[in-house]
């Protein structure tokens, strides 16, 4: 048997047309569970335009008063008690005012405020250039509320958002954080880190799925009801004119951490 | 055929070798598939016995599934999954599927240790304390 040139070209083209008609057949018969499956976010959940935090410098009178909110934050996440200032993991800490504020230190400046430590964590900026430097989008800003986000599953640990970031608030794990993690403490809901990945304060994004605000803002306001005082922490929507936030910025002057270099933070500090 | 015998051999012998592993194992006892317990208090206490999505689909789909749940709960803030039979789960591996598989060792390791698979979930998500067996 013999086939010629047209012979040959009708077989092929009609196969074809069997093979890709049989494949779509196919996909359309086999349902996917998974693309029939449906995701929604969670309805206990705080939701804003835009989360700030307000730091109001002057309630923080005590050790104690920093510690709690401190502590809380590291409790609730797993942080790593390192022990050495190389290779320290923070996500919120205390800080001089010369290094909170550099280019502020006016020669006559109050000592009290000069020597007042500040507690800083991360700005979440309108514009953070740790999103604009990830490789991999590892961080990324998130669109519904503003929180610059940390993906530990994306991150390579290549550490270019701890370069870009001017306020220092990242923190790589140069070593398997587990061993300094207290084991009688540890929050079994919340993940540790892995060796080889950069971490840093999420504004709580866990927590806010779940209707409850940031630890250490929770933190600095249960103290402040045992004290009988006003909270130091104040955590909002900046975008709502109504909000906690933005009814404390309204009234008293605020600034903010490195304002010139255009990162628009959201977290403010307020000084009595 | 010139050479014929020579061809020959070479072909006996490639044949053995490439056979070798199997008839090296015919007769031998091969390693039981595993069998992941379900044995845990959570489960016991369930009346219908069912994961979030069918023992079947979550055999051979969970690892993908894991991704998307990850996917949607990270990037999206999407955390409620909507089961096929309309049931709602949080999507947490360590909260949700954990609750309820809280034997990793028996379950997880089970089948990842027979496939010589090593997935990277538990450098960061705590897996479940158990209690060590005693032997």
């Amino acid at each position: 048997m013999s086939i010629d040139r047209r012979e040959f070209l009708k077989i092929a083209g009609a196969s074809t047309l069997l093979g890709i008609g049989g494949m779509s057949a196919s996909a359309i018969l086999k349902k996917n569970l998974l693309e029939a499956s449906q995701v929604m976010p969670d309805p206990r959940g705080l939701t804003a335009k835009r989360w700030g935090m307000v730091v109001d410098i002057s309630k923080f009178k005590t050790e104690d008063d920093y510690r709690v909110c401190i502590e809380a934050c590291h409790l609730v996440h797993n942080v790593p008690n390192i022990g050495t200032a190389k290779e320290e993991v923070k996500w919120i800490w205390k800080e001089t005012y010369e290094h909170a504020f550099p280019g502020n230190e006016d020669p006559y400046l109050s000592p009290e405020i000069k020597h007042m430590p500040f507690l800083v964590l991360c700005n979440h900026c309108d514009n953070p250039p740790c999103v604009r430097v990830c490789p991999t989008k590892a961080t990324f800003k998130r669109e519904s509320d503003g929180i610059v986000m940390m993906d530990m599953h994306r991150c390579i640990g290549c550490r270019f958002c701890m370069a870009a970031c001017p306020y220092g608030a990242r923190s790589f794990n140069y070593r398997d954080p587990r061993p300094f993690i207290d084991a009688a403490t540890e929050n079994l809901e919340f993940p540790t880190r892995t060796r080889g990945v950069v971490e840093k304060c999420t504004f709580c994004y866990e927590r806010l799925a779940k209707g409850l605000i940031p630890a250490c803002v929770e933190a600095s306001q249960e103290s402040a009801r045992k004290t009988g005082r006003e909270p130091g922490l104040i955590f909002g929507d900046l975008e709502d004119p109504n909000s906690e936030v933005r009814k404390i910025l309204d009234g008293r002057y605020s600034f903010r951490r490195k304002p010139e270099l255009g990162t628009y933070p959201s977290v403010y500090y307020v000084l009595g | 055929m010139y050479d014929g015998w020579k061809i020959i051999l070479g072909l006996i012998i490639f044949v053995g070798i490439a056979t070798f592993p199997f008839v090296y194992d015919v007769g031998k006892a091969s390693i039981p598939p595993p069998e992941p317990k379900l044995d845990t208090p959570e489960i016991q206490k369930m009346a219908v016995k069912r994961c979030v999505e069918s023992k079947s689909f979550m055999a051979a789909e969970h690892m993908v599934m894991l991704n998307d749940w990850r996917d949607s709960v990270v990037r999206d803030g999407n955390r409620i999954y909507i089961a096929n039979d309309g049931k709602e789960y949080v999507m947490s591996l360590q909260n949700t599927c954990m609750k309820c598989h809280s034997n990793k060792t028996k379950f997880c390791d089970e089948c990842h240790n027979y496939m010589a698979v090593t997935p990277y979930c538990w450098d960061c998500h705590i897996a479940p304390k158990e209690k060590e067996e005693k032997t």
